[in-house]
């Protein structure tokens, strides 16, 4: 169990340096983390997305783990293939046991949309996996598309703000509660700021004989026009703004693992990327309107999971 | 190909049991024996016979295989693909749209040169929905670095299915594999076949050594990696070398399998080609009724020959001129359509062999069999029957033609 900051630095690195990843990227200060937490040896499979081309450039990779990408919507059936090899051979005795865990990490385009179906069979199957979907809220590494992440409103190359249309007309999927209906025995939303929060995540997950599911909102300083160094700002005010609640359900019992004690508007949010500016002009109130209503609803239907948890309990 | 007594190699090692089963099972029984670490399929008609008594075969504890129930038939591919990098023996099977889902990753399996073996029962693509037997399926794989072999009967699609697994693993080759047979005529028919012993089929195979195995953690590597334009040519490159050396290790095995089963295996089989002037050249079951076709003709003081084609990628181009060079006209003929292709794709392969080896005969196309249509014994003969028309001095145009087509 990591305990502090100095010990993470202290830690072997799954993912070395020298990769392309933006300037003030979340994607692999979440990775470095989620690796950290759970420690050697670990085989990752990777879908088609930002984090993938950044670090596997031929002739070089940054990985200093087993790590194999094959697709963009097949992460976690790619993963389920070498944890069923890892039974087989085991079975077999090709094979000593190890302790080896399976990492599959995709972004939400591969994650919410173009892998949903591999995803979910993965999960129904039993294998023993982590997903970690890492959520920067658009296809990004094409080129900032809407996705399924992506809210109302916001400007994306494929949802422009426009003279018509003031950026995607529709919400989101809540893909971490469609994940929690598989009933898997962990799944958890996180962010990266929070560092412990999402290590001990990732803790229970590992520890999870069979899959487990981690949503972690990776900001994306190209994407939301924000400047580098404020990627933790960001992801604390996502969380401050109930836009990105930080809870997990275990064996079916949500729980929200940190409530604001000073909830903030969503004007907040809206006001800190330059994705939403159009937001802000006053013929566009109505969709702001819109979007705190979705945030007050996912916000009261989180609540009301929690509390039939506890009630039941 | 099923030899009569007669035919078979005097002696060899394996021993075997006479079995009256349909193709499917032959083919589930080779994978039982053969025993691959993993088994990733999605069920499609007329693969499943296969993919649920190899499920039986799992759920009675006869093989020790991780049969994952995968959601969709590229999941299927995604499986297998993660399971072969992670170091496993693996295999799947499918047919016609199955296959057509699996196409993305049929480029990355071959790319990322994972010995996965295919066993693919031949199916017509939709649309229109046809679930019967033709060879559009196959030929939309072509292009896309599988060696693929042609199973004429149950008999060798069990023979394929064992040998497919020694070419994929081979060193030199490092490539997946697809051994097909011919949907619903061989799957779903019972034929009398020969299940070789266990312990044979199983030393055949042998221990599966793999290549920088993901699960090797002390050795960590990167699979998938991206190239741009600077290397990306010349890995391609290496996967074309790649397959130019499985014709040489398809041939070896062929040879092999034959010491050890009685039944040798090459890569075409010709049939009373020898002074053959008039042939026809098939992939697949359709051999069977050709054989006949050919003796009838050959009764009648035709010089009738028919060369099967077994493996459709690596072309064998040497082995097609040679087998036809005495032949005056032949009728290739094509299970699939290539829609705007100058002909079909045998047709085409079948030229190009010609082409760069010093001519042969000349050649017309007939596209048959589509979406399960049987072709009958009378229906082959007209084709033999405008062969020799041809070689009178018949026009040799229209190049492609149609056998059991309700034309009009």
């Amino acid at each position: 169990m990591v305990k502090t900051l100095r010990e993470m630095t202290e830690q072997p690195e799954g993912l070395s340096s020298g990769h392309s990843l933006c300037a003030g990227c979340a994607e692999s200060i979440i990775v470095r983390q989620v690796l950290q937490a759970v420690g050697q040896p670990v085989v990752v499979a990777c879908a088609t997305g930002c984090l993938e081309i950044a670090t596997s450039r031929f002739p070089t990779t940054a990985w200093n783990v087993p790590w194999i990408h094959s697709a963009f919507e097949n992460a976690a059936s790619t993963i389920s293939g070498v944890e069923a090899a890892y039974r087989a051979l085991v079975r077999k005795g090709r094979m000593p046991e190890k302790n080896i865990k399976f990492v599959a990490f995709g972004g939400d385009g591969a994650t919410y949309d173009i892998g949903l179906q591999w995803l979910s069979g993965a999960l129904e199957r039993g294998h023993r996996f982590i997903y970690i979907c890492l959520n920067n809220e658009g296809y990004m590494n094409t080129g900032i598309q809407r996705s399924g992440a992506t809210i109302q409103g916001t400007w994306t190359t494929t949802t422009p703000a426009g003279k018509v249309v003031p950026g995607k007309p529709e919400w989101r999927k809540d893909l971490t509660s469609i994940i929690a209906a598989h009933h898997i025995p962990y799944v958890a939303q996180a962010a990266a700021h929070a560092w412990k929060d999402l290590e001990t995540k990732v803790e229970k997950a590992a520890a999870v004989d069979g899959p487990s599911f981690i949503n972690v909102l990776s900001p994306c300083t190209r994407g939301w026009r924000y400047d580098p160094s404020k990627t933790m700002e960001i992801s604390k005010l996502a969380v401050e703004t109930r836009l990105w609640p930080l809870f997990e359900v275990e064996n079916g019992v949500w729980r929200l693992t940190y409530k604001s004690t000073t909830p903030k508007p969503v004007t907040d949010w809206l006001k800190s990327q330059d994705r939403f500016a159009h937001l802000l002009r006053p013929e566009n109130e109505h969709v702001v309107q819109s979007i705190q209503r979705n945030v007050d609803r996912e916000w009261t239907w989180l609540q009301r999971q929690c509390s039939l948890a506890a009630a039941t309990a | 190909m099923t030899l009569k007594a007669s035919e078979r190699q005097g002696a060899r090692s394996a021993t075997g049991r006479a079995v009256a089963i349909n193709g499917a099972t032959l083919v589930a029984h080779a994978m039982r024996q053969v025993h691959p670490d993993v088994v990733a399929c999605y069920p499609i008609t007329p693969q499943t016979i296969i993919t649920e008594t190899f499920s039986e075969f799992v759920a009675n504890g006869q093989v020790q295989t991780e049969f994952v129930a995968v959601e969709s038939e590229h999941a299927a591919m995604s499986v297998c693909i993660g399971s072969a990098a992670a170091g496993a023996r693996t295999q799947t099977a499918t047919s016609g749209p199955g296959l057509a889902l699996m196409w993305e990753l049929l480029w990355v399996a071959s790319g990322s040169r994972l010995p996965i073996v295919m066993h693919l029962c031949t199916r017509a693509l939709s649309a229109p929905l046809n679930i019967l037997c033709d060879h559009s399926d196959v030929m939309g794989a072509r292009d896309t670095g599988w060696p693929i072999l042609f199973s004429e009967d149950g008999q060798e699609a069990y023979d394929n299915a064992i040998q497919a697994v020694r070419v994929a693993e081979h060193p030199d080759v490092l490539l997946p594999v697809i051994s097909t047979q011919d949907g619903f005529t061989i799957t779903h028919g019972i034929e009398r076949a020969e299940i070789l012993d266990d312990a044979s089929v199983r030393s055949f195979v042998g221990e599966y050594s793999s290549h920088r195995p993901l699960l090797d953690v002390e050795h960590p590597t990167t699979y998938g990696a991206w190239d741009y334009h600077d290397y990306y040519f010349e890995h391609k490159r290496q996967q074309a070398d790649a397959m130019e050396k499985a014709l040489g290790v398809i041939e070896a095995v062929g040879k092999e399998f034959g010491k050890m089963s009685g039944r040798p295996y090459g890569l075409v089989q010709p049939y009373r080609l020898d002074d053959a002037e008039f042939a026809v050249v098939v992939l697949g079951s359709a051999a069977g009724t050709l054989r006949s076709v050919v003796d009838d003709l050959r009764s009648r003081g035709v010089k009738a020959g028919m060369l099967r084609v077994r493996v459709l990628r690596p072309f064998p181009m040497k082995a097609v001129a040679e087998a036809l060079k005495g032949v005056k006209v032949a009728a290739v003929l094509d299970r699939a359509f290539a829609f705007g292709a100058p002909a079909g794709a045998l047709f085409g392969d079948v030229s190009v062999s010609l082409a760069v080896n010093g001519g042969g005969p000349r050649l017309v196309n007939y596209v048959y069999g589509l979406g399960g249509r049987d072709t009958l014994p009378e229906q082959f003969m007209t084709a033999f029957d405008d062969i020799r028309r041809i070689a009178k001095g018949a026009s040799v145009q229209p190049v492609v033609r149609y056998l059991g087509l309700h034309e009009g």
